[in-house]
């Protein structure tokens, strides 16, 4: 049983959390909203901290979700540095590291995930660090400028900005990428070999197919990373950006079914209907591509704090949007939209010498991804073709010289 | 500083001092005003800040630029006054503006 006006507890005060209480609010939900943040400052916007802040291009007033005073009015309790440990679902609590026991009506799970580290011989030396909060981001600013060497563990989009933001600072960067190539998990060879050329044109080092051994340090500070074929890369900071682990445990140890984060259903509804989970932290449907996946963008944050708040306050269950993503490096905007699951073909539209085209991933003629270098047309046509499933022309979409309002209307 | 209206597509209107230097969109972002979502917080990579701007205020936000421009182009409800609303700095000359949500930003 529920306290009655115990109302809507969220843990977790990341970009999904702090949206969640602000759309509850906006869709007039009258019922307390307490939330809940392990991290010392309110919620903020996690994608510039490897972008424009690293770069100091915007400041900590501009990552900020809202202006602070907005808490109070808009009567949202938050709570930061707190963390909670167990959820009573009987009982319907959850009980905070310091003994406190908060009671909730609904709960609301966004917890996120957390970087995942390496844990080699030297793993803990000052200067090997991970970029996901606030204060990681912090720590790695003040360790980039002229003079500096930074080694990037990990060719994906996280460790590719870091480096980009390094050589805007005037700091050297070498990329170390266990596979063949850079952002093989997530893109298509092309981009790869596209991101590499322009990142190395840059002054950024690449050791591919690199296996680490582990860090070299003196006085307790990292100086270098040991490859496996004996060669030591010397440095002054390391960053490990590896991928992310969903914090999920606070809902597993609560029995929730847990696979690679929480379950949920398309209203955002864990096992239990009083408790929700969204963002980083879970494993969701999507209708499109008629599968479970967990999505780790902001896109899928926002969307699924719309799908809880809607639930919690009887509106109709959104529509399902199409999941996209961007990355900013150098000069280049790179938006990837949809995801290329059960994809059989690639057409590359426009030429990418003209740092300028766009990837698309096509089941038949049917667009299901679609990853565009500054290229927002085909990004923003992708992207609706993607969610109507709308079979294309391919010949008209391999042609720069036919729009994209042509080939989508075609 | 400039007082920013923002009107809701159902009407409800919102007037909210913004600080120079701030976009229109962190204007109404940053103080949980509905109608604008801004998924990617001001990056101008997904057409998500959607407003219309008063007429007698276009000369004074500035023009498109043509990474906007491409993306408006596949936006739902374009109309010639359309802008993405963080595209627009906020400065004094911008006191009193009006923009105008759409219906929806997805």
């Amino acid at each position: 049983m529920s306290e009655p006006g115990a109302g809507v507890v969220i843990v977790g005060a990341g970009h999904a959390g702090g949206t969640v209480a602000g759309l509850l609010r906006q869709y007039d939900y009258a019922g307390k909203i307490t939330l809940i943040g392990e991290e010392p400052i309110a919620p903020y916007q996690r994608p510039p901290l490897s972008k424009a802040w690293l770069k100091g291009e915007v400041d900590a007033d501009a990552l900020a979700l809202w202006d602070a005073d907005v808490y109070a009015e808009q009567k949202i309790d938050l709570r930061v540095s707190t963390v909670a440990v167990a959820i009573d679902r009987a009982g319907r609590t959850v009980t905070l590291a310091d003994g406190e026991v908060i009671p909730y009506e609904v709960l609301i799970l966004s917890t996120g995930a957390r970087a995942r580290r390496l844990s080699l011989p030297g793993s803990d030396l000052a200067g090997v660090q991970v970029l996901r909060t606030a204060a990681d981001a912090e720590m790695l600013k003040h360790a980039l400028g002229p003079g500096k060497r930074l080694a990037v563990v990990g060719g994906g989009y996280i460790g590719l900005e870091a480096a980009a933001s390094a050589r805007a600072l005037g700091a050297e960067a070498v990329v170390i990428e266990a596979l063949p190539r850079i952002l093989a998990r997530s893109s298509c060879e092309l981009l790869s070999t596209y991101f590499t050329d322009y990142h190395r044109a840059r002054g950024v080092a690449f050791e591919l197919g690199a296996a680490i051994e582990g860090f070299e340090g003196k006085d307790g500070h990292v100086t270098g990373v040991k490859l496996a074929d004996g060669r030591v890369i010397a440095c002054d900071d390391v960053v490990v950006g590896i991928g992310i682990i969903p914090n999920e445990e606070l809902a597993r140890d609560a029995g929730l079914p847990c696979i690679n984060g929480v379950v949920v259903d398309s209203a955002a509804r864990t096992a239990d209907e009083a408790i929700f989970a969204i963002g980083d932290v879970a494993h969701r449907p999507i209708k499109l591509y008629d599968r479970m996946f967990r999505g780790e963008s902001v896109a899928n944050a926002l969307e699924q704090a719309k799908q809880a708040a809607c639930a919690i306050t009887g509106r109709p269950e959104p529509r399902e949007e199409v999941t996209w993503n961007w990355s900013d490096q150098y000069d280049i905007k790179l938006q990837l939209a949809g995801i290329d699951f059960d994809a059989d073909a690639l057409l590359v539209r426009g030429d990418p010498a003209s740092n300028k085209f766009a990837v698309f991933h096509l089941r038949g003629p049917v667009v299901r991804a679609v990853e565009a270098v500054n290229a927002p047309a085909e990004f923003m046509a992708g992207k609706l073709l993607i969610g109507s499933q709308k079979p294309i022309d391919r010949a008209k979409l391999a042609d720069p010289a036919v729009s994209m309002k042509e080939v989508a209307a075609s | 500083m400039a007082k920013i209206t923002y009107i809701e597509f159902n009407g409800k209107e919102h007037v909210i001092d913004v600080k120079n230097g701030l976009s229109v969109m962190e204007g109404a972002v940053k103080n949980n005003i509905p109608g604008i979502d801004a998924d990617c917080g001001g990056a101008c990579a997904c057409a998500t800040c959607h407003v219309y701007v008063d007429e007698a205020w276009a000369g004074k936000t500035g023009s498109q630029s043509a990474m906007e421009e491409s993306m408006l182009d596949f936006a739902e409800n374009v109309e010639p006054n359309s802008r993405l609303s963080c595209q627009i700095k906020v400065s004094d000359d911008l006191d009193g503006l009006v923009v105008r949500m759409p219906q929806s930003q997805h």
